[in-house]
């Protein structure tokens, strides 16, 4: 069968699905919408369908990115707007179903959104919401739409025609193509796409090999994840794509094996691909052939930096090696290798689908097009989303996000993971692009946006990294595997109140000479989270060591808990979770924590009835009162 | 039954650059690599058994003393901490009477850390046995192993 026959095929497949007369029912089960429940979600619908002799289809989706409101479930009938619904647990299916499709009546409590040109009354169109209008989906398009498991979907959906399209080019073209759109690596460094491919393109050797870096590793970042798991077709089509303009035969995804349901649809997308012959000799029909192949990372975040990464896939220790020569001219067993992220290659196929200057009508002047985000943290809708670039941090905080997590004050935004930094609430008017961030000390990373709220102790954020990039270092340069250690034994003293005022000073000499002695850029970037505190929360820093209070009251030993007589009514379930039982009182009195033999666990804090709220975390240690 | 080193072995072909992916599926099928094992390993891929033992101990996935019956991994991605998983790894610990890297007397659970589960919009979460446990506090994780001890 033709390439042209399978996608009429495809098409016909999809439309009957769309425009049938059954109503379709699509449920998200990627893994943040399982961790919600959505597969007891799945078998209640079944259930519930077959008991009332319902004739639908149900179809398990992706990810939409609306995290915040998982489990999702998605129903679409002729002849009236299609609905996303929110919070679906399975104890609502019932009611769903009953409502919704048996009796026409739409649940309103419980709709996000409509979808399609039809509206209704009393529920919003779902991308006029306040979540999705700042959004453009491009890369996240299909996600939450289209099966994952079935081609058929993806190439009903405009899905390989930019292999096609490719295919028919000479592969200059296709680097020149990719110059115009200015597409940067969304791994997180930035570096144009084009001229890496240039450079692999021109390098000298038989075989080459195109990698995607799917070890995405920074922890509070997922967006490769969802877009594995909801879209797999669409990276692969990218690679092929890239191995074709670079000369390369056979790709390599490495992906982490803390993702196995992400693993499990690659798998199961390449069979798939390989039947249809988009893998394999003869590329639909041309002369091109290509194998891929998946390596599974064994949990070593530092094999996210790419000659690492060609370390492990070779069977090695995944140590980092000097770089030149780049692996763009010597790379997997010393042939000419590109490492590309798995959002660029997703982008490079949505590129060649549409064009250049499509992919250019949104973004700023360096930075072009859109990127994904994983907006989390202390956000009240936290969730993965698309924006174009160059929009400000505040509207994807409080737009988007709807602002921060139970009203409190916003302190900070974490970018870039443990090799970026945080960026202090009065400057979130800044540009999300790679060149802004860049000059407030931080990168734009692979997409993690973690919110930070006034609870939140900055020295503590600072340790925290720290603490994950001295345990991540893989010991092979001094600087990288001693200076991470120093840094964080200080970050250490600091936070538990043993801080000294030449600390900081003896930081920032530590930062410097990791960031030039160390030979990747995990060594390179570590000390990004503790210049950044430094330089926007010196405060907080000189608060913990010449005052000994946290000024979140978040470190232990520089807090304590305080029950508020007048708040307290004696309630006393403090009392009860005490674990060591310091909290006394009559009943319907205010209680009293003995300071003295308190351990600080925050249970009193935690039992405490959110209505009334006495038991308060105070920075500093407690001080008796003087007496009259 | 788990299935045999040599059930394992006959899907490879015993070239050193499938080393990573034969200590994987070892793992898989018993749960940990024991020495006998890594030794097995070290002959069928014809690498020096210290190589073997070099890049097995580099990579945090592999372990080389046997796990509980269930698996609790605790997240410690940046997410969940700022949304309290420090707490809830203190009260895991509590419950179960070990602390983290440890397997408790009876077999029954072993706890570990890991960098990031990426369930980050809906932390702190956990994962028991490859399910993910979401929006976790103290007192549910409490209940969630109060039950079971």
């Amino acid at each position: 069968m033709s390439f042209n026959e399978i996608r009429q095929r495809a098409i016909k497949k999809w439309e009957d699905l769309q425009q049938g007369k059954k109503p379709l029912i699509l449920v998200g089960t990627a893994t943040c919408g399982r961790s919600a429940g959505a597969m007891e979600v799945l078998d209640a619908l079944r259930k519930v369908i077959k008991n009332h002799n319902v004739d639908c289809d149900i179809i398990e989706v992706g990810c939409i990115g609306m995290c915040y409101a998982e489990p999702l479930v998605y129903i679409s009938k002729p002849e009236s707007p299609s609905i996303l619904y929110g919070e679906i647990t399975a104890g609502k299916v019932e009611e769903l179903v009953k409502g919704d499709i048996l009796n026409n009546k739409p649940l309103c409590d419980y709709a996000l959104g409509t979808v399609g040109d039809k509206v209704l009354d009393g529920i919003p169109k779902l991308f006029e919401t306040p979540v999705m209008k700042p959004q453009v989906r491009r890369v996240l398009k299909r996600c939450g739409f289209i099966d994952p498991t079935d081609i058929d979907h993806y190439i009903a959906n405009s899905g390989y025609s930019g292999l096609e399209k490719a295919l028919k080019l000479k592969p200059e073209q296709i680097i020149e193509e990719m110059k115009d759109s200015g597409l940067r690596g969304r791994g997180g460094a930035g570096f144009p796409a084009w001229r890496k491919w240039q450079f692999c393109r021109d390098a000298k050797g038989e075989q080459k090999y195109i990698v995607c870096n799917a070890d995405e590793g920074d922890p509070g970042a997922y967006m490769n994840r969802s877009l594995l798991e909801s879209d797999p077709h669409s990276i692969l089509e990218g690679m092929i794509i890239a191995g074709y303009a670079i000369g390369a035969t056979r790709g390599y995804i490495y992906c982490r094996a803390e993702y196995p349901l992400a693993l499990e649809r690659l798998h199961l997308a390449i069979k798939q691909a390989k039947e249809y012959g988009i893998i394999g000799n003869k590329v639909l029909n041309s002369d091109f052939n290509f194998q891929m192949k998946i390596k599974e990372g064994a949990g070593a975040f530092v094999c996210g930096e790419e000659t690492a990464l060609i370390a492990s896939i070779e069977g090695e220790r995944g140590m980092p090696r000097p770089r030149p020569p780049f692996p763009a001219i010597s790379g997997l067993w010393q042939k000419p290798t590109i490492i590309n992220n798995v959002e660029t290659l997703s982008s490079v196929s949505h590129i060649l689908q549409n064009s250049a200057s499509w992919f250019t009508e949104y973004g700023s002047e360096k930075s072009k097009g859109t990127k994904t985000f994983a907006l989390v943290g202390k956000v009240k809708r936290a969730g993965l989303v698309e924006v174009p670039l160059g929009i400000t941090l505040k509207e994807m905080i409080y737009d988007i996000g709807g602002g921060v997590l139970d009203d409190k004050k916003l302190k900070a935004v974490q970018t870039g993971g443990p090799s970026g930094g945080s960026i202090p609430a009065n400057m979130i008017d800044i540009e999300v692009d790679y060149d802004s961030l860049n000059q407030v000390g931080t990168i734009m990373g692979s997409g993690g946006m973690v919110v930070m709220d006034e609870d939140n102790c900055m020295v503590d954020v600072a340790r925290f990294f720290l603490d994950f990039t001295q345990k991540e270092s893989c010991g092979k340069c001094v600087p990288c595997r001693l200076g991470t250690k120093q840094m964080l034994e200080v970050l250490d003293k600091i936070t538990e109140g043993k801080g000294e005022p030449q600390d900081i000073e003896l930081l920032d000499e530590l930062c410097e000479a990791v960031t030039k002695g160390s030979l990747c850029g995990l060594g390179q970037t570590a000390p990004n989270p503790v210049l950044t505190t430094i330089r926007y929360f010196r405060d907080e820093y000189e608060a913990h060591i010449n005052d000994k209070k946290c000024l979140a009251a978040s470190c232990k030993a520089l807090m304590h808990f305080e029950i508020q007589p007048d708040k307290c009514i004696g309630c006393q379930l403090c009392v009860k979770a005490c674990p060591v039982n310091v909290i006394t009182g009559e009943k319907r009195q205010p209680q009293v924590i003995d300071q003295a033999k308190c351990v600080k666990c925050g249970m009193c804090f935690e039992s405490c009835p959110t209505k009334i709220q006495a038991v308060k975390k105070v920075p500093g240690n407690f001080v008796e009162k003087e007496e009259g | 039954m788990t299935a045999s080193l040599d059930e394992i072995f006959s899907k490879f072909e015993g070239k050193e650059e499938e080393l990573i992916p034969v200590l994987q599926s070892v793992q898989h099928a018993h749960g940990y690599l024991s020495k006998e094992t890594m030794f097995a390993i070290a002959k069928f891929t014809r690498v020096p058994e210290s190589r073997v033992y070099g890049v097995a101990t580099f990579y945090a996935q592999f372990r080389f003393t046997p796990i509980g019956e269930n698996h609790v991994m605790v997240c410690r991605g940046t997410a969940c901490h700022v949304r309290g998983a420090p707490r809830l790894l203190e009260e895991i610990e509590n419950q179960l009477d070990i602390k983290e890297g440890e397997t408790t007397k009876d077999g029954k659970y072993s706890l570990e850390t890991v960098a990031c589960i990426g369930c980050c919009g809906l932390a702190p979460c956990i994962m028991v046995n490859n399910k993910v446990e979401a929006k976790l506090t103290p007192k549910k994780a409490a209940e969630l192993f109060k039950k079971e001890k």
